[in-house]
């Protein structure tokens, strides 16, 4: 059999000497140390519910290529691949009787290899390695082997393709390994492709958009048809790949920056541009009102949106979605979402400094059962194994903390999980914008061009299907964060030394996008034939529109060209000329001296139709609350509302996930993810120092709410910037000081209903900032996240994500010796509540756990959140706050228990201070209780729960004047929780019973 | 001398070389970084150093194992320069992948008949953790380590679990005292130490060691990232100490040279 061409890791594609040998090294643990590889996969089984008495055994390996005989690979296992302490390898020429020999008499033999095109990271390190030894090895790649217990055929089947192997990035070969040698790639003949289409009809034209999967819509195609026509010249495939990636939703975001008509019941409205029109629109009127004391430096123009810092640096800040990927590979998904959004700081003006990232994941309930998930989906918990592991491995390598995240569950993501990363990057002052030069040298560093990605950009802008994985497996990445590392090594020297002009991060259309961008007002030549490829080949389309990982364009004055070059070399970075910047107004594509294709720069950014979108937003009637889990008694149990809130996905303890990120490295961690006396309450923000020798810092907070979203995207809106606020407040940050970036996911947004949601969401970003006066810096939408299928009975599904709008906060502290965690310190501390409770419980937790409908959404009250806001933050700058938690999900109880159980105290409250109305509230169950549940669980904005010292009474009550402000309680010496008002005890439980029930749900193993 | 000059070796995937550098100067040394290429093309730059410190990250991905390439390249192309650089009396410090690779080099425990004498390997999670570790000081062999009783640091690693290759191995260890710092529970308590006190279940939880001449040391946990109190996760509660536990690591390495 053939494997096509190599994953990675060829020397060069010269053919290789008749005397090659192909050798294959299986390396596993000795007797008494755990086979992991095993285990894990094992652990992956049970999702399938394959038998319990399945047993394997797991070897990782390496077929390595070159003029070598059998000591010297014994020398290379022996002194480079294997740990002789806890391992044992055996090698032999590929094809050997003695590695098909079974092991415990499992018959089964399975390799997993990577699929030809697909990055192999180790593969790559370890050819290096060799070659610096000085063996003669060409080519290297890496494997698994698994012998498995005897097993049914179908069960064997479901094993492979669902645990052992993920097809859309490895490939299973059962039995022996029959390869003669790792194919380099085969030579590409260089043939110059014409898409003739002047004189083609609109279904033929719809039929070429399919066909080349360029997801090009008929009016788009009608135009570039007449564009042609008007040329007198049929289009070559670059030209028309080139505007397919320029014009995708991914890179163009045609809908959110396109015409849209809305109504919703009351008003209508016609957007030439929805986004210039609401939260730019809002942070333009921001900075205006700020005048002299605007902060805002680079807002929805660069890669990422720059605030102010401090006297020499700025701060940049991007949150990306990397969502359709994540759904067919989570592991590749993930790592490639980090690592892009991780670019797009380094390629923010010319070059911030990445200092901390941000991950937030949407998911269906990992503990979903096989057989209720549609057909051609990966089990949930493997998909939030996968993105984690993902996130851990190149977020980790690349040195960068992971400070903070958030992670929600609901079934309506089962089929497009939601993966957002952020990144945040210092850049001095005076690099904060860049401007390509006219005769500079387009120079691309990093990786090397492979197949990987192609299509990636249009892929991201359709909808998934059970056939996806199939379909568009091109469009799936490994990252390698090492080559990314290197990358950023080299590229903040030379920043530093000012060796560029400008600089743009290759992301999704690769090459198409970051030229196309960098030379929009220039014009430029591209060389495509001296790109650096990992394997012979790729034509010069796939050349220009891969999305291979880790690659960086520069706009290098020739002059510097050689010290920029050999600054590379020194740190072994590849760095080649592949163009150059003209002053034509023409983007030229060549291969060798052919040239393959000529667009106006012009025609490509401004040429796109602008179709006008219809947008409608239906309001539902407020229907009151109701729930139904009560059964016939409806006697309510506080008791066991809170505990089963605490336990509840979305609340629970997310520390299997966090300590598996280093959100230490850099040295700058002021409050980490998880506080208080045993290092595991849920801290509102994280804080970092980013200069070593400097007290000023920065907090990082998210806000989002699906759930709101179900009843009105306006307000779930409004919550989600609230909430993002009030968690950068609570840990010390200056309300005046605060930046924010919106990141949109929703379904289908071609139906008028869905986008008018999005639409009125969008309103609602516009008015809430502009009132809070604090900026949208930068944002990222991701729209068509629907899962189709066909169902048992033959009919067509459709799941569509709930509208999903993440706020992600950026904001400052001036001193960070003045901030304050969650966990409550010392007993006899009082306890206030502040803010105000309203009968708010629709999409609450309480109404999630009590499977409740309806009820009115949380709304904010701009006007007060502002001076709570700006009272709290004065009294934490005065010293008169020991813990500051905000009130969210769960409401106060879950917020009082979480501070108890995170500072080793209880507390003993009553909530009669607390005024509520609870009118409108609930139909069918206990109405005389209602004061209780709305004052324990209703998850109204705009509140903070603080610890105060007795001696700080007075003054801090009167920095409180001007806000609603309750004191209702102490913290107690035992560890007991009690709650109570004029209606009795609500709630006593021992603090130790609510962490429990809080860590247990995700204390995976 | 009153200012050592400290060497930071650089690499692919080396991460924790800034606060490490800071770690040094606020302890009163110089530093300049060097990348492996650099030094492989001129190891007379060692002359001029009195420290060489191999900071944290991921050296070469990790990949094959941790630390494993960048140990392969010491040892093939600059084992005689370093050699000649701890036989000059000077020191070498190697800091979790620094650590690995110091181990898996050989310059730690120099290699056997039967080839390393020890090796560290996944945690026994098979995952990688960051948390804060309690630490206590064995004896007084090691440099880096004068004065020092117990330590609260961070470690963030997935390949820290101490293995030796067997019995007689550990027990020469031992009584070389070159197990210098491990693993306790909350104030100092040794004896038995279950995780996550002992978070990857090193064999004796052996957290850092020595060579024979106390002037190399490699440890897992992270030193440099407690040199600010801001840096303590509790600081909020116990109140702001005066400088982070870890510096005392760096003090006495600069010390050394007074």
């Amino acid at each position: 059999m053939t494997h096509g061409i190599l994953s990675s890791a060829t020397r060069d594609s010269a053919n290789l000497p008749a005397t090659t040998t192909l050798w294959q090294i299986d390396i596993r643990p000795v007797a008494g140390q755990p086979d992991r590889i095993a285990e894990k996969m094992l652990a992956g089984a049970c999702d399938w519910q394959l038998p319990t008495s399945l047993r394997l055994i797991a070897s990782r390996g390496f077929l390595i290529q070159g003029t070598l005989d059998l000591a010297a690979v014994k020398q290379i296992s022996r002194g480079l691949l294997v740990e002789p302490v806890v391992e044992q390898s055996q090698v032999a020429r590929i094809g050997d009787e003695s590695l098909a020999v079974p092991l415990a008499l499992h018959h089964n033999l399975v390799y997993v290899l990577p699929l030809p095109g697909v990055t192999d990271p180790e593969a790559e390190s370890a050819l290096l390695a060799m070659q610096n030894l000085g063996y003669d090895v060409g080519a290297v790649r890496t494997y698994r082997k698994y012998w498995v217990s005897p097993l049914p055929d179908q069960q064997l089947e479901l094993l492979c393709s669902k645990v052992l192997c993920n097809n859309s990035i490895e490939m299973i070969v059962r039995g022996p390994l029959e390869l003669n040698e790792l194919q380099l790639g085969r030579p590409y003949e260089f043939q110059r492709t014409v898409i003739p289409l002047c004189e083609f009809s609109d279904e033929q034209l719809v039929e070429i958009s399919r066909q080349r999967q360029l997801s090009l819509s008929l009016i788009e195609m009608q135009t570039i048809r007449e564009h042609f026509r008007a040329l007198d010249r049929e289009p070559t495939d670059i030209e028309l790949e080139t505007l397919a990636q320029t014009w995708s939703e991914h890179c163009s975001h045609k809908t959110l920056a396109g015409r849209i008509a809305y109504r919703d019941g009351q008003t209508e409205r016609t957007f030439d541009n929805l986004l210039k029109e609401t939260i730019f629109a809002a942070t333009l009127q921001i900075r205006q009102d700020l005048g002299a004391g605007d902060w805002c430096v680079s807002v929805f123009a660069d890669n990422a949106g720059i605030v102010r810092f401090d006297d020499i640096f700025n701060v940049a800040f991007k949150v990306e979605t990397h969502n359709r990927p994540s759904a067919l590979e989570p592991y590749g998904g993930a790592n490639t979402g980090i690592g892009g959004v991780i670019r797009d700081t380094l390629g923010t003006g010319m070059g911030a400094k990445p200092i901390c990232s941000t991950t937030v994941f949407c998911f269906a309930p990992p503990t979903t059962p096989h057989d209720q998930l549609p057909p051609g989906v990966m089990h949930p918990h493997m998909i939030m194994q996968g993105v984690v592991a993902g996130v851990r491995d190149y977020g980790n390598r690349m040195g960068i903390p992971t400070v903070n995240g958030a992670v929600y569950f609901d079934p309506r993501y089962v089929g497009n999980p939601l993966v957002f990363c952020g990144n945040v990057g210092l850049v001095p002052r005076d690099k904060s914008f860049k401007e390509p030069q006219p005769h500079d040298l387009i120079v691309s560093i990093g990786g090397k061009t492979g197949r990987d990605g192609i299509h990636g950009a249009t892929f991201s802008s359709a909808e998934l299907t059970e056939d996806s994985d199939i379909m568009s497996g091109g469009a799936v990445q490994i990252g390698n964060a090492i080559t990314e590392k290197m990358l950023m090594d080299v590229m903040l020297q030379a920043r530093d030394l000012n060796l560029y002009t400008a600089v743009t991060d290759c992301g999704a259309g690769g090459y198409s996008s970051a030229v196309g961008e960098m030379g929009e007002k220039i014009g430029a030549e591209v060389w495509l034939d001296r790109v650096p490829l990992k394997y012979q080949g790729l034509s010069y389309t796939e050349i220009w529109i891969s999305e291979a990982q880790e690659r960086m364009v520069f706009s290098v004055p020739e002059s510097n060209w050689e010290i920029f070059r050999d600054l590379c070399q020194a740190e072994s970075v590849v760095a080649t000329v592949i163009g150059q910047f003209k002053p034509t107004g023409q983007l030229e594509l060549k291969y060798g001296n052919e040239s393959v294709g000529k667009l106006s720069m012009k025609f490509m950014h401004d040429g796109r139709p602008r179709v006008i979108r219809a947008a409608e937003f239906v309001p539902q009637p407020m229907t009151k609350l109701s729930v139904n889990s009560l059964g016939s008694n409806s006697t309510p149990d506080w008791n066991h509302d809170l505990l089963k809130i605490l336990g509840s996905l979305n609340v629970a303890s997310k520390h299997w996930i966090i300590r598996q990120y280093d959100h230490e490295v850099q040295g700058g961690s002021v409050l980490k993810p998880l506080v208080g006396i045993d290092n595991d309450g849920p801290g509102d923000a994280a804080v970092v120092r980013p200069v070593l020798n400097s007290r000023r810092g920065l907090a990082i907070s998210c806000g989002m709410n699906p759930y709101f979203g179900d009843l009105d995207p306006y307000h779930m809106a409004t919550s989600s910037i609230d909430e993002a606020i009030r968690n950068c407040v609570a840990v010390g940050a200056d309300p005046q000081r605060i930046a924010i970036l919106d990141n949109f996911c929703w379904g289908h947004t071609d139906r008028p209903s869905t986008l008018g949601s999005l639409v009125r969401a969008a309103i609602a970003c516009h008015d809430l900032a502009i009132e809070l006066q604090t900026p949208f810096i930068s944002g990222k939408d991701s729209l068509h996240n629907e899962f189709s299928y066909t169902d048992a009975n033959g009919n067509r599904q459709s799941i569509s994500i709930p509208a999903t709008l993440l706020i992600s906060a950026l904001g400052q502290v001036p001193d960070v010796r003045n901030c304050v965690s969650m966990d409550f310190k010392t007993a006899g501390n009082l306890i206030y509540q502040v803010g105000r409770t309203k009968a708010e419980l629709g999409g609450s937790h309480w109404s999630i756990v009590n499977q409740g409908t309806g009820g009115q959404v949380p709304t904010v009250d701009a006007k007060s959140a502002k001076q709570i806001f700006t009272a709290v933050h004065f009294a934490i700058n005065a010293g008169l706050i020991r813990s500051c938690h905000d009130l969210s999900e769960g409401g106060l109880a879950v917020a009082v228990a979480e501070m108890a159980f995170a500072g080793g105290l209880g507390a003993t409250l009553n909530l009669d201070p607390i005024p509520t109305c609870a009118n409108q509230v609930l139909v069918n169950s206990f109405e005389t209780e209602m004061p209780s549940l709305v004052s324990l669980f209703a998850e109204s904005n705009s509140r903070f729960l603080v610890e105060v010292t007795p001696a700080n009474q007075l003054e801090f009550e009167t920095a409180m004047q001007s806000v609603a402000c309750y004191l209702i309680g102490a913290v107690a010496p035992d560890s007991q929780l009690r709650i109570s008002d004029k209606t009795g005890i609500l709630v006593d439980l021992p603090v130790t019973d609510l962490k429990a029930a809080w860590k247990s749900p995700l204390d995976w193993k | 001398m009153s200012q050592p000059s400290v060497l930071i070796l650089r690499a692919p995937g080396t991460n924790c070389d800034q606060e490490t550098a800071f770690a040094f100067e606020r302890a009163g040394g110089t530093t300049n970084f060097v990348h492996i290429n650099q030094l492989i093309e001129s190891p007379r730059l060692l002359l001029d150093s009195q420290i060489l410190c191999l900071p944290g990250g991921f050296s070469y991905g990790d990949d094959i194992a941790a630390g494993r390439i960048l140990a392969s390249q010491l040892q093939s192309k600059l084992a005689a320069s370093i050699n000649q650089f701890h036989a000059a009396g000077k020191l070498i410090l190697g800091i979790c992948n620094g650590f690995q690779i110091l181990i898996k080099s050989g310059f730690l425990l120099p290699p056997d008949d039967e080839g390393l004498p020890a090796t560290l390997t996944w945690n026994d999670s098979g995952r990688f953790l960051a948390t804060w570790v309690n630490l206590k000081t064995e004896n007084d062999k090691c440099v880096f380590l004068q004065g020092i009783d117990q330590l609260y640091l961070p470690i963030a690693h997935a390949e820290g679990k101490f293995v030796p290759r067997n019995q007689a191995v550990l027990e020469a260890l031992q009584s070389n005292q070159q197990l210098v710092l491990k693993y306790c529970r909350p104030g100092g308590l040794n004896g038995h130490v279950p995780y996550p006190h002992n978070p990857n279940g090193s064999t004796a939880q052996v957290a850092g060691l020595c060579d024979v001449t106390g002037r190399i040391f490699g440890l897992m946990p992270h030193p440099e990232r407690h040199i600010d109190p801001t840096q303590h996760p509790r600081w909020t509660r116990e109140g702001l100490a005066e400088v982070g536990e870890g510096l005392a690591i760096f003090q006495n390495a600069v010390r050394f040279f007074d």
